[in-house]
């Protein structure tokens, strides 16, 4: 492996080790129950892709050839995130009693309360 | 300098890893708990890619493939019960 690969291999390990220590200190850190949300959905999927990203580099310096399985991890970790955070949040709409949720700015109600028409 | 490096990551993904399990222990709610697990697997898929780089085999990659798919549909099948009260309706 050429010296500039090897860099930068060690680059996208460690930042991809920094956003995902990011990501898991503010499922703990962080106060509301929506902004905890922000945290793993974010932060540790970008973690995940730089881990990707440097996996694919050390497979095609090894191989000479370039390796699907990291594009398909990728691919389905950023498609799926969204989906995840989306339903969780929805989640916890329902789950909270209807004084505790944050006011929405308008007079209608959160959309999974307010009454259809 | 590579294995320094890897070394790092992995360090920093079981960290995340433990903290994940001390967010599952203290949620308050199920949504928050739901959310703890789900930030596991994605972890845990980190930690297998990543143990995958320090052997040189590609065959960890598959384990990771589908630990992606089940904690997707684990996740959402769990929200979904939890928002309906059933999974297929």
């Amino acid at each position: 492996m050429s010296l500039a690969l090897e860099i930068l291999v060690s680059a996208a390990l460690v930042v991809g080790g920094i956003f995902g220590l990011i990501g898991s200190f503010g499922l703990l850190k962080l106060r509301g129950a929506m902004q905890r949300l922000h945290a793993p959905t974010k932060a540790t999927t970008v973690g995940v892709g730089c881990t990707l990203i440097a996996s694919a580099l050390t497979g095609l310096a090894a191989t000479q050839a370039a390796s699907w399985h990291e594009v398909l991890v990728t691919a389905f970790l950023f498609l799926t995130a969204p989906l995840t955070a989306l339903y969780l949040a929805k989640t916890h709409m329902l789950t909270t009693p209807p004084g505790e949720l944050p006011p929405t700015g308008t007079p209608r109600d959160w959309s999974n309360r307010d009454a259809p028409g | 300098m590579l294995s320094y490096a890897l070394t790092f990551a992995l360090t920093c993904f079981a960290l995340g890893f433990a903290m994940n399990v001390l967010a599952f222990a203290r949620a308050p709610g199920l949504p928050d708990r739901i959310l703890a697990v789900d930030t596991m697997v994605v972890n845990g898929i980190a930690l297998i890619v990543l143990y995958g780089v320090k052997t040189g085999s590609g065959l960890y990659l598959e384990a990771a493939i589908l630990l992606a798919l089940t904690g997707f549909v684990s996740t959402i099948a769990f929200c979904k019960f939890l928002l309906r009260g059933s999974i297929i309706e």
